[in-house]
């Protein structure tokens, strides 16, 4: 008895408090990211956004969930059932799988695994099929077309992702997140951006695309496919869609945040390291880095139109494609003759 | 295995879609994302309103044409009042003429501020267009302020205007004028020289001018093509002939080409409103012929005649000579003009409508076909559609 205590429920229950304890404030951010993304885009647009549910609106998310979750869940005639209602789980479920491997701090991390950046790279890969499947499902043509839309530009633009998250690994000489991070101690101009300028922006941009945002979000382009995929979904099955597309988007500022601007790392050598203390310290500037990201994100939402579908595909194929390869190259070079 | 035919795409674009503008139901055949035939359908904001206009005296009438083109009410009342003066014979007077210009560039700048920041939000760019109708209420503050209404003035009337502007309007409008050329600039920022924007827009619906007179286009989708084509100078009225403007004509004919004419008209009107203002001649707002023009209220509390001339006016209304005559004027979509047939009677016998973006319209298939299915919506955006006047 007690060694199946010790051997298997406790472990199981610390893995689930760890789980919980990532995965409620993270709903809660991203509950959050729709109610900052409503407040600064109204700013941006001289408008006042949402002020009415509680002060300043902060009950704003509270309300629209409870919205969502007591609408109508609408299952269109000729959709496949199963399908239709799988793939926002897919969608959902992979925005939030892909947290286990996030490191918050030094050591803070559910499954520090060697292999980090690949499971990251191939969560994300897997993203989509939810889209791809909810396209297909709805037997929409306006939904088709968006799925269609979105696999293309997904597939397109990871492939520079690799070669950019290639050119950090050849620097770091590890796969785990937490060496990544750790490898670029000592202050911002120790930071892999400024290296690998170039590829910072390749990288943040893919980010851009990756998650269906503007200037990228063709997906969903309200003025051709009106919301693209998700056109069909009402209820909770929109809200997954919803909740895993702004997790993503944190998720992407996430890693970016990690393999170019230090992570947890402050800008200075400053503050405390260890403990508790050191922890909160390293998450503080963690989350400032991430919230810096996320309003790039929505800045950039209200100032650029969108791309048309070919213009997309020649900057995922001939821009930054040969220059992510190029720069692979030049930073090879760089390590093989000049080790640090 | 039997071979498999592959047909193309059919998709209804619109009448319920973000970009088609009010109600067209665009029946676009897809190969993948290239448009093979786009076939715009009609007919769902039809109210039947030149039928309705010969049921309605010649001053019932006036609203039916602000609810035409509803982004550019007053310019379409100036059509049919310009009509039904020339069939009366009838003068106005030089304040109520500058009062009608000053009020026509206000609805250009209202027009092609919703169109401009409509075709950037169409081709994905959202602040611009709440810019843009901060300004337009401002503007539309002026229309209430002359009218009582905010978009459906039935301002300008056979005569004259209705009212004279409040006092101190004028100063008012020109105050605002200094504001507005800021705005445009901001707007002007976000997309002139954008990349997305000129990569979205240039070189996008190209229509070469023996083509865009062909299809029977006018104003800016004319102008765009390179056709210095403008009724307030090819022939003036109400007095535009005394003020000095240009005309913004593009190179390209193009959605770019067509997006730089509209920011520079909105300039250009700003410039016609300044001299208006600065040369506002006093007087009477309308004719003063109470046959037509109805008297003040003032007057009726005094004069028996000026009673009964109101109450003629406002129940059977006046009657117009026999004859026809078909008068056109340069709203901001374009030739926007009226056919009036008058039977002697106090109601038009027919009234035929003009609507520029009818004819825009109906190039939608020659201009979009081949393109993909983000240049059609950036097309349909750069044609300036308003179905209140396509359907009538």
């Amino acid at each position: 008895m007690a060694e199946f205590w010790n051997g298997y429920l406790l472990p199981g229950i610390l893995i689930l408090a760890q789980i919980l304890v990532l995965v409620v404030p993270l709903l809660l951010a991203v509950a959050y990211l729709t109610l900052m993304e409503r407040k600064v885009l109204a700013a941006m647009q001289l408008r006042m956004g949402p002020n009415v549910v509680g002060p300043f609106g902060l009950f704003q998310p509270w309300a629209d969930a409870v919205k969502l979750m007591f609408k109508e869940p609408i299952l269109p005639t000729g959709a496949n059932k199963v399908v239709f209602v799988i793939a926002p789980m897919i969608t959902f479920i992979l925005a939030l799988i892909a947290w286990a491997v996030i490191p918050l701090g030094t050591g803070l991390v559910i499954a520090n695994i060697n292999v980090g950046i690949l499971y990251l790279f191939a969560i994300s890969s897997l993203g989509v099929y939810g889209i791809i499947m909810a396209g297909w499902a709805s037997n929409s043509r306006y939904a088709f077309l968006g799925a269609l839309r979105s696999s293309a530009q997904m597939v397109s633009y990871e492939v520079s992702m690799g070669f950019v998250i290639i050119t950090v690994l050849l620097l770091v000489g590890s796969l785990n997140l937490g060496h990544i991070v750790e490898a670029q101690h000592g202050g911002f101009w120790k930071w892999h951006w400024v290296p690998l300028f170039p590829m910072f922006i390749v990288f943040f941009i893919s980010a851009l695309a990756e998650t269906n945002r503007h200037p990228f979000d063709l997906p969903e382009a309200e003025a051709e496919l009106v919301a693209g995929y998700q056109v069909e979904y009402s209820s909770m099955s929109f809200a997954l869609f919803f909740l895993g597309e702004y997790a993503n988007m944190i998720l992407m500022s996430a890693m970016t945040a990690i393999l170019f601007m230090g992570g947890w790392l402050p800008p200075f050598e400053f503050g405390p390291t260890a403990g508790v203390l050191g922890a909160l310290w390293g998450f503080f500037w963690f989350f400032l880095k991430i919230f810096v990201l996320l309003f790039v994100f929505i800045w950039i939402r209200a100032t650029l139109p969108r791309y048309r579908y070919d213009q997309l595909m020649r900057i995922g194929w001939k821009v930054f494609l040969p220059l992510s390869l190029i720069y692979l190259v030049i930073v090879a070079g760089f390590v093989t003759y000049w080790p640090r | 295995m039997s071979e498999v035919k592959i047909a193309n795409y059919m998709m209804n674009f619109g009448p319920q879609h973000p970009a088609a503008h009010g109600v067209l139901r665009l029946v676009l055949e897809l190969d993948g994302e290239v448009v093979e035939r786009a076939d715009p359908h009609i007919g769902l904001l039809h109210r039947g309103t030149e039928k309705l206009i010969e049921y309605k005296t010649y001053l019932q009438a006036v609203p039916y044409f602000d609810r035409l083109d509803y982004v550019s009410p007053m310019c379409q009342e100036h059509a049919f009042a310009l009509a039904v003066e020339s069939l009366l014979g009838l003068e106005v007077p030089a304040r109520g003429k500058a009062i009608r210009v000053l009020f026509s560039e206000i609805t250009r700048i209202l027009n092609h501020l919703l169109n401009v920041t409509a075709h950037a939000l169409d081709v994905g760019a959202t602040t611009p267009m709440l810019w843009g109708f901060e300004e337009r209420e401002k503007l539309m503050e002026f229309y209430e302020q002359v009218s009582g209404a905010r978009m459906h003035a039935a301002y300008f009337r056979p005569g004259g205007v209705h009212q004279d502007m409040p006092a101190g309007m004028d100063a008012a409008i020109y105050a605002y004028c200094d504001r507005l050329l800021p705005v445009l600039d901001d707007i002007e920022d976000l997309l002139t020289e954008n990349r997305i924007f000129k990569q979205r827009n240039v070189d996008v619906g190209v229509i070469t001018p023996a083509d865009a007179q062909d299809w029977g286009f006018s104003g800016v989708m004319l102008r765009g093509s390179g056709v210095a084509w403008d009724l307030r100078k090819s022939q003036p009225y109400d007095g535009y002939e005394k003020f000095d403007f240009d005309i913004p004509v593009g190179k390209n004919g193009d959605c770019y080409d067509r997006y730089l004419c509209r920011v520079e008209e909105m300039r250009q009107s700003v410039k016609i409103m300044r001299q208006v203002i600065n040369a506002l001649p006093g007087g009477p707002v309308s004719s003063v012929d109470r046959k037509v023009v109805p008297p003040h209220r003032g007057e009726m509390k005094t004069s028996m005649e000026a009673l009964i001339h109101h109450f003629k006016l406002y129940t059977e209304g006046y009657k117009v000579p026999a004859g026809e005559v078909y008068t056109a004027v340069e709203a901001p979509k374009g030739e926007f003009a009226v056919y009036v047939v008058a039977d002697g009677s106090n109601k038009p016998y027919k009234c035929k409508i003009r609507a520029p973006g009818f004819a825009h319209l109906q190039a939608t298939d020659f201009m979009a076909k081949g393109t993909l299915l983000a240049d059609a919506v950036s097309i349909v955006g750069s044609m300036d559609l308003v179905f209140g006047e396509v359907d009538r």
